[in-house]
């Protein structure tokens, strides 16, 4: 790859695959067309890797998807420009019936969404032969096998089982292969990946990423990646195109870009990163006493079957885990989807049945009646993810911000009008929006108004869980800062929920890392992050993309052993590891192996 | 896969059960009185006493219940008041009519429905889309004795097309199977509709784009598998459906099924039949409702029976 960056700039003369030239894409709104694409210009050079990188409204997604020619119709359209193959044929103008034989045999795509973005009721094999079929790669008889051979070419293990099963029953990473396999059977000279890991877990993006650059390799592929994520885009970019607003802000090649951004954008997206390693150190809180105290935690799911359909099983989802939380602290719960740590949060605000023990501020949990919950319930709140999904759409968010403290019968009239107005302000809004809908407000606005809502108890806790996944980077920057300044006014406590490594960086005093409904390790953030001494929590670092590309990540390291399962027959469970002090306050589970020193 | 249909048939004589009890309870209610009507006009009180008595309807309510449900344990669904025949016998002779019916309508309501359900998605927000919902909503909202008579009117009496009423032939069958069929035909166009809509904007379709398909074979491969998935669930209630409109349908046509003879129950208070047919409804929809939920996961790999 490095020789490839450094050729990037010499290949300049032979002609480009792909040269998209002066393209505007409209969309329909109420109020007329809406340009969300102006005047974009690139030229996609064979066997290359060019990223368009953005935030959310650059109209980087737009851009592939009229390249593909699967604009959404009728409401987006192509108003000026042309996009030419290296044959000279104009997307821009291409017929439906043209653009058939374009897609998959000359250019394919990636999305997303490996989850929806195959069909649920038809097997994998059958998605595959296909794609084959229908562009006459091979003949009927031939398909099975080179289905076979496609499965094997995108490293998926187990391939002749694969074949016959349905996408459900594969892994999030397993579809992405599938979708490259279907992308990559006729061959293409381009392959357009839209934000192909961002649903994925880093040790999955990491190896999905390694899979795109080898099979580039291999085929001579040229890529034209779509990414929000400067990380991404330093670990696979030959060259750059930074979009804001649909307009081209800069492009450069990789390590130009990264080591002297010329515009000013480019210069706060990538201020904006957060870096693993890079984050201040913080103030260690004083551990006088615990807000949160939870101990031998255990959550399970029943799973039913037989002819009485009794409990036959039982989904172990967080096994006798254990932790404590100070006011002013952030406790970080790092780890891979289905881990149990988005679980841990619900349990905590009483959304699902636990066992063990729960104290906040002193007070059992356990035991209590709703009605003796609802004090303590005060105490402790929580902000989602999708703050969008969380939000009522036909409430006025002031009215939303104003619900808990109606419910709690504590503020009423203009005294309830007074508070919320101050949350708004406290969050960095105006008064003047609590009239308004939440579909008015952008992302990083609608997670301000739930964290207002958060607060209007004036809890002592907060579970943040991926509160900020969903953002933007310079959002999410601001999102974090807006936390921060909360917690140090009001020493609140947090427990931080994310799977990413970086942010939780910036945030945590303390982390801990899960793995199968277990805690494997956890101890200050420097002792977790920077000395790492569980197999897993090393995994979990290596897999983290550095928004360097002078920085050559090392290969993700191997999964140690078998992707465990949390289901187990009634009466059996999962062993509890033992918990080794290695250091003061840096626990690390054994029975896995431990770093040799 | 055996232990849930095995629980399933046991949840089904509960609900069986629960049905009796309301239909014997509703009929103990009812004002009218069996005995009068077997007895006739002129008949005697005494007379009307005696009849009574010997078939028991004097008894109180629960003495009534757990006669019948004894005999009905043994498989006895009693004799009729005014035939003199065993009801059981007077189901099994008009079962064949009644499932003749069923079969043709489901038919009916599958091919135009789901055709008219794709083309309105197809054409979505189009004239061709208003016109399909507009005759849907007609379909849902017409009483079935009028669009029966209508259709009597003009395709027997005026057009002569097809015969007036009766059972024999195919032509026979042709205007109670529209009659019964037209409703479930709007209901499951408009399922259909919003069902490909939601599909049409699924991922997975812009995925088959993306391989350069065409749009016939997105449709038939992609689309219609994945819309028709929550309509097998209603093909189940859709029985249901059909039981209610053969008691006004039948009647109409004079088709000689277990509605006609509900009918003609009812009219005379004929305790015994009225329970008879309605048991056996019940009993076709409960047995519905689980053939639907036993093919679910034939079409929907992800639907696992617990």
């Amino acid at each position: 790859m490095t020789a490839d960056r450094d050729n990037a700039g010499r290949e300049e003369t032979s002609r480009p695959v792909l040269s998209v030239q002066g393209l505007t894409i409209q969309v329909a709104t109420p109020e007329g067309p809406k340009p969300v694409v102006q005047d974009l210009s690139f030229d996609l050079r064979r066997g290359e890797t060019l990223c368009l990188a953005g935030e959310s409204g650059s109209g980087k997604s737009m851009t592939a998807l009229a390249i593909m020619g699967l604009l959404p119709q009728p409401m987006a359209r192509i108003a000026k420009g042309s996009i030419r193959l290296e044959d000279g044929t104009d997307l821009a103008t291409c017929s439906e019936r043209d653009f058939r034989d374009i897609r998959a045999n000359r250019i394919s795509m990636i999305f997303q969404e490996p989850m929806t973005s195959l069909n649920p009721v038809m097997t994998v094999g059958r998605q595959l032969t296909e794609v084959l079929l229908e562009h006459r790669a091979c003949t009927r008889a031939e398909a099975p096998g080179r289905a076979l051979e496609l499965l094997r070419d995108v490293r998926i293990t187990d391939a002749e089982r694969r074949l016959k099963q349905y996408p459900h029953e594969l892994s999030g990473g397993m579809r992405q292969r599938v979708m490259i396999a279907i992308a990559l059977a006729c061959n293409p000279e381009i392959l357009i990946a839209d934000e192909p890991t961002t649903a994925l877990d880093v040790t999955v993006q990491a190896e999905v990423l390694e899979l795109i650059r080898a099979l580039q390799r291999e085929h001579g592929t040229t890529v034209l990646m779509i990414t929000h994520d400067m990380g991404v885009v330093a670990e696979m970019a030959d060259r750059v195109i930074v979009l804001r607003h649909g307009r081209q802000e800069e492009t450069a090649p990789v390590r130009a870009l990264f080591a002297a951004p010329k515009t000013a954008y480019a210069q706060e997206l990538l201020d904006a990163v957060p870096r693993l390693g890079n984050a201040p150190a913080r103030p260690a809180p004083d551990r006088i006493r615990d807000v949160v105290d939870v101990a031998e935690l255990c959550v399970r799911f029943p799973m039913r079957g037989g002819i009485l359909n009794r409990v036959t099983a039982q989904v172990h989802a967080v096994e006798g885990v254990s932790f404590r939380i100070s006011p002013g602290e952030t406790l970080a719960l790092v780890g891979e989807s289905g881990c149990g740590k988005s679980t841990i949060g619900r349990a905590l605000l009483g959304l699902v049945p636990w066992q063990g023990s729960i104290r906040i501020d002193g007070r059992q949990m356990a035991g209590l009646s709703a009605k003796g919950l609802k004090p303590i319930r005060r105490d402790i709140q929580m902000v989602f993810q999708d703050p969008g999904a969380s939000l009522d759409a036909r409430m006025t968010v002031g009215r939303q911000v104003a619900e808990p403290l109606v419910i709690h019968g504590l503020a009423s009239g203009s005294e309830l009008n007074d508070r919320v107005e101050m949350l708004f302000r406290r969050v960095g809004l105006t008064p003047e929006q609590m009239d308004r809908y939440p579909h008015e407000f952008s992302g990083g606005q609608r997670q301000r108004i739930c964290i207002a809502r958060a607060l209007a108890l004036g809890p002592k806790v907060i579970v943040a869980d991926e509160s900020v996944s969903a953002l933007d980077v310079s959002v999410q920057a601001q999102v974090l800062d807006l936390l921060r300044e909360l917690q140090e006014e009001q020493g609140l406590a947090y427990l931080f929920i994310s799977h990413d490594m970086a942010v939780i960086d910036q945030v945590a005093d303390r982390v801990a890392v899960m793995n199968l409904g277990q805690i494997v390790e956890t101890g200050s953030r420097d002792q977790v992050l920077r000395d790492p001494a569980h197999a897993y929590t090393r995994r979990l670092l290596s897999a983290v993309p550095i928004p360097d590309p002078e920085h050559m990540r090392p290969p993700v390291l191997p999964r140690e052993g078998e992707v465990g399962s949390p289901v187990w027959p009634l009466g059996q469970g999962p062993e509890r590891l033992p918990m080794v002090e290695i250091a003061p306050g840096h626990w690390v589970a054994q029975g896995a192996s431990l770093k040799v020193a | 896969m055996w232990a849930y249909v095995i629980r399933r048939l046991g949840e089904s004589l509960l609900i069986l059960l629960g049905i009796s009890l309301v239909t014997f309870a509703l009929l103990y209610l009812v004002p009218a009185d069996p005995a009068r009507q077997i007895a006739g006009r002129s008949a005697t009180a005494e007379t009307v006493a005696n009849i009574r008595a010997q078939l028991g309807l004097d008894q109180p309510f629960h003495i009534q219940y757990l006669r019948y449900l004894g005999n009905l344990l043994q498989g006895d669904l009693g004799r009729s008041y005014l035939q003199r025949t065993e009801v059981s016998e007077l189901i099994a002779a008009r079962m064949p009519a009644t499932l003749l019916l069923m079969l043709a309508t489901i038919v009916v309501e599958l091919i135009i429905g789901l055709t008219i359900g794709a083309i309105a998605a197809l054409k979505r927000n189009s004239a061709v889309d208003q016109s399909l919902m507009v005759f849907s909503f007609v379909t849902i909202s017409a009483p079935q004795f009028v669009v029966g008579i209508l259709l009597l009117y003009v395709f027997a009496v005026q057009l002569g097309w097809f015969p007036i009423g009766g059972y024999g032939t195919f032509a026979h069958l042709v205007l109670p199977a529209i009659t019964i069929g037209l409703l479930g035909t709007g209901w499951y166009s408009r399922m259909m509709r919003s069902s490909m809509i939601d599909v049409l904007a699924q991922d997975y379709v812009r995925t088959a784009r993306a391989k350069g398909l065409g749009r016939l074979r997105i449709i038939l491969r992609h689309v219609a598998p994945n819309a028709i998935l929550p309509i097998i669930a209603m093909i189940g209630i859709d029985i249901g459906l059909f039981m209610s409109g053969i008691v006004v349908v039948e009647s109409v046509f004079g088709w000689p099924g277990i509605g006609q003879l509900a009918w003609q129950a009812i009219q005379r208070v004929d305790i015994p039949i009225i329970m008879g047919v309605t048991l056996v409804s019940a009993c076709f929809i409960v047995l519905g409702n689980l053939l639907a939920d036993l093919i679910a996961p034939l079409v929907d790999p992800r639907i696992k029976l617990k």
